[in-house]
């Protein structure tokens, strides 16, 4: 496992193909250049090899999403790198009134094929304006692709997917996810679990500890609560041979249920994880349409692990406290499996 | 013909087509919004022809029906996309404030459509098309945060973009003195741009003014800020007007169709006059008659 690269190696080596592969590629964002590659050097290295394609731009958010817009609409694949995810705030009125409404508005005449990318979560200490996970606020807005990585995901594949798609993609990474191993399933297993891919543009991961014959529950997770969650479900396999399927989506909008909704089929009752905030977010979407598709597979009602809805604090203990934990995912699955633990 | 006869025909035919969208609205045929440019006919004309639709590019407001006839001379489609017609130039989705065709672009919130038309000036000077991307915007819009940063980089990066500024001295109903701060040119040179600015509704000066603009750009590749100082006659939207009546009078006596038709032979004008409203009932007709949209 320690032999495999780091995700943020992996992003880095997936820009630089894209740029030898593609000449209609330019990566715009803030303090992009080298030697410093990036506030989480996804980009390093690249400008010194394509210094005319790597633009590095003043601190501009609100018009940046615009500007690749244009660019878009004029044929070039923009990828934007907006340096904390928290800011996509500044760049609203461009995402909801142009990039997501170009195509349809002008009746199917253009298309916009622009990436931003960019990290969500905390666990760092940031605190409450660096550390949010917004792509929930991502989900309300039609016209948009929503894909989050994340560690056991083929990160190449995604970023490559993202900038060939002739739709505007917000490509969610994560900060956390950035320096650790891009562990992805050899022959089908990650560790002890079965792992089976969706062979979509944009694929789904779905673990099981149990060969898929079933299960107390299905987890839904993406992005940096991944590994919270397969770390609870190995819990409960090893401490209270509970037996859950994990769903790790990275297509979020269009949300990509048939994978939720064949393992709810199996397990009968559904837990949704994300590092977000609860009220309004990605696992409401989810709990609402699992219970318009799955009710008569459901035992219970569909449960919703997240972050609380406030701030997130900057001291170590208060942030921990405010964002969803292993505990909080066991918790859920035994009220939705109905055991004690 | 002549380019002032051009130009005459050209801002009758806006004229023309503005007045009869606010009368097809008072007879209860279109519905929505709709900003008409009556009185401001002379920029768009003046601007536009210095512009090749087949290269260059205009991104318009919601003010923008003089800036799409004169870029695409495109009736119909523009009016079948008011009335709702499947025949609109976006198959009526658009609507008044949303145009696309060619190398032509609209939005309607305010200040948003300049990061989109600098990303395309951007884009336009990586291939190198030699394109001029122009965008408008009122007076009104100096108020958004975006159009600077903009300024910005389409100096820094040296970006072929022509930012009009068409000051009608009023937002909807807000009134230039408490909305602006400053000079309005000096906002251009302050980011290191070339910038000019002219009070006038003569189409020829404005045409000049133009030329040196988009001249400017083309050769320099650097962008070029133009500050048109103008008049809207007709309401803001329709039946919005809170303006003085002695002070549109006044206005009205600089009509751009006055300054430009004195100028011309009274048989050439009669006969210009006569071919646009010809040419605006025809289309009238034709829009009437096309499909509905989601019929
Ligand atoms: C962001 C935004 N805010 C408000 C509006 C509503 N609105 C439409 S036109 C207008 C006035 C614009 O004034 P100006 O920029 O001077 O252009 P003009 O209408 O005079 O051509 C306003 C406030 C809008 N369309 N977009
Ligand atoms: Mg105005």
């Amino acid at each position: 496992m320690s032999g495999q690269p780091r995700c943020v190696q992996v992003l880095n080596g997936a820009l630089a193909e894209i740029f030898e592969t593609r000449d209609d590629v330019i990566l715009l964002g803030e303090d992009l250049l080298d030697p410093y590659g990036g506030a989480f050097k996804v980009s390093e290295g690249l400008s010194d090899r394509w210094p005319e394609r790597v633009l590095t731009t003043p601190i501009s958010e609100a018009s940046l999403f615009g500007v690749a817009a244009g660019m878009a609409l004029r044929g070039r694949r923009p990828i934007l790198e907006i340096m904390f995810g928290d800011f996509i705030a500044l760049g609203f009125d461009q995402i909801v009134n142009g990039i997501s409404k170009f195509r349809e508005m002008f009746d199917d005449q253009v298309a916009v094929p622009l990436v931003v990318r960019t990290p969500m979560g905390g666990r760092r200490g940031y605190g409450p304006t660096h550390s949010q996970s917004l792509e929930k606020l991502l989900m309300g807005v039609p016209g948009i692709v929503v894909v989050a990585t994340s560690e056991c995901h083929d990160l190449r594949a995604l970023l490559v997917s993202a900038v060939d798609d002739d739709r505007p993609v917000f490509l969610i990474e994560n900060k956390l996810m950035y320096g650790r191993p891009n562990r992805r399933p050899v022959g089908g297993y990650l560790d002890e679990l079965r792992v089976v891919e969706t062979e979509t543009r944009y694929p789904a991961l779905t673990f099981s500890g149990s060969d898929f014959e079933g299960g107390a529950a299905t987890i839904v997770t993406y992005g940096g609560m991944l590994p919270i969650v397969l770390e609870a479900a190995t819990e409960l396999i090893l401490e209270h041979e509970v037996f859950c399927e994990v769903v790790a989506l990275s297509q979020l909008l269009p949300l990509d249920l048939e994978p939720v909704v064949e393992s709810v089929a199996r397990t009968g009752a559904c837990v949704t994880a994300e590092e977000g905030g609860l009220t309004g977010g990605v696992g409401a979407e989810i709990a609402a349409r699992v219970q318009e598709r799955s009710w008569g597979d459901l035992r219970r009602p569909v449960q919703r692990v997240a972050a609380h809805d406030g701030v997130i604090p900057a001291a170590r203990e208060l942030e921990n406290q405010a964002l969803p934990g292993v505990r909080d995912v066991i918790d859920a699955v035994a009220a939705v499996a109905g055991v004690r633990i | 013909m002549t380019l002032l006869e051009r130009q005459y025909e050209q801002m009758l035919t806006i004229r023309r087509f503005e007045e009869t969208l606010l009368r097809l609205f008072s007879e209860g045929k279109l519905t929505g919004t709709t900003h008409t440019y009556i009185g401001q006919e002379a920029d768009a004309v003046g601007v536009i022809a210095h512009l090749d639709p087949e290269r260059d590019v205009v991104f318009s407001n919601h003010r923008c029906h003089g800036h799409y006839i004169a870029f695409t001379g495109d009736l119909f489609g523009l009016l079948s996309e008011v009335m709702g017609r499947s025949t609109g130039t976006c198959g009526g989705k658009g609507g008044s404030q949303h145009l696309h065709r060619g190398n032509f672009y609209s939005n309607g919130v305010q200040g948003s459509i300049v990061p989109v038309s600098t990303g395309i000036a951007l884009a336009e000077k990586e291939k190198g098309t030699g394109a001029v991307t122009t965008v408008f915007v009122g007076d009104g819009t100096l108020g958004q945060g975006a159009l600077y940063e903009c300024l910005n980089m389409a100096s820094l990066w040296s970006l072929p973009l022509l930012v009009v500024v068409e000051n009608n001295h009023y937002a909807q109903t807000t009134p230039r003195h408490l909305a602006v701060a400053g000079d309005i040119r000096a906002r251009g040179a302050a980011f290191g741009i070339e910038t000019d600015e002219l009070d006038s509704t003569d189409v020829e000066e404005i045409h000049s003014a133009a030329q040196r603009a988009v001249d400017h750009v083309r050769t320099t590749g650097r962008p070029f800020f133009l500050v048109l100082h103008t008049y809207r006659f007709s309401p803001h939207s329709k039946g919005d007007d809170f303006r003085d009546p002695e002070e549109i009078a006044q206005r009205r006596a600089h009509d751009p169709l006055l300054v430009a038709g004195a100028r011309l032979d009274g048989d050439v004008r009669a006969r210009i006059d006569e071919a646009v409203e010809r040419l605006i009932a025809e289309t009238v007709e034709a829009a009437e008659a096309a499909p509905v949209a989601g019929a």
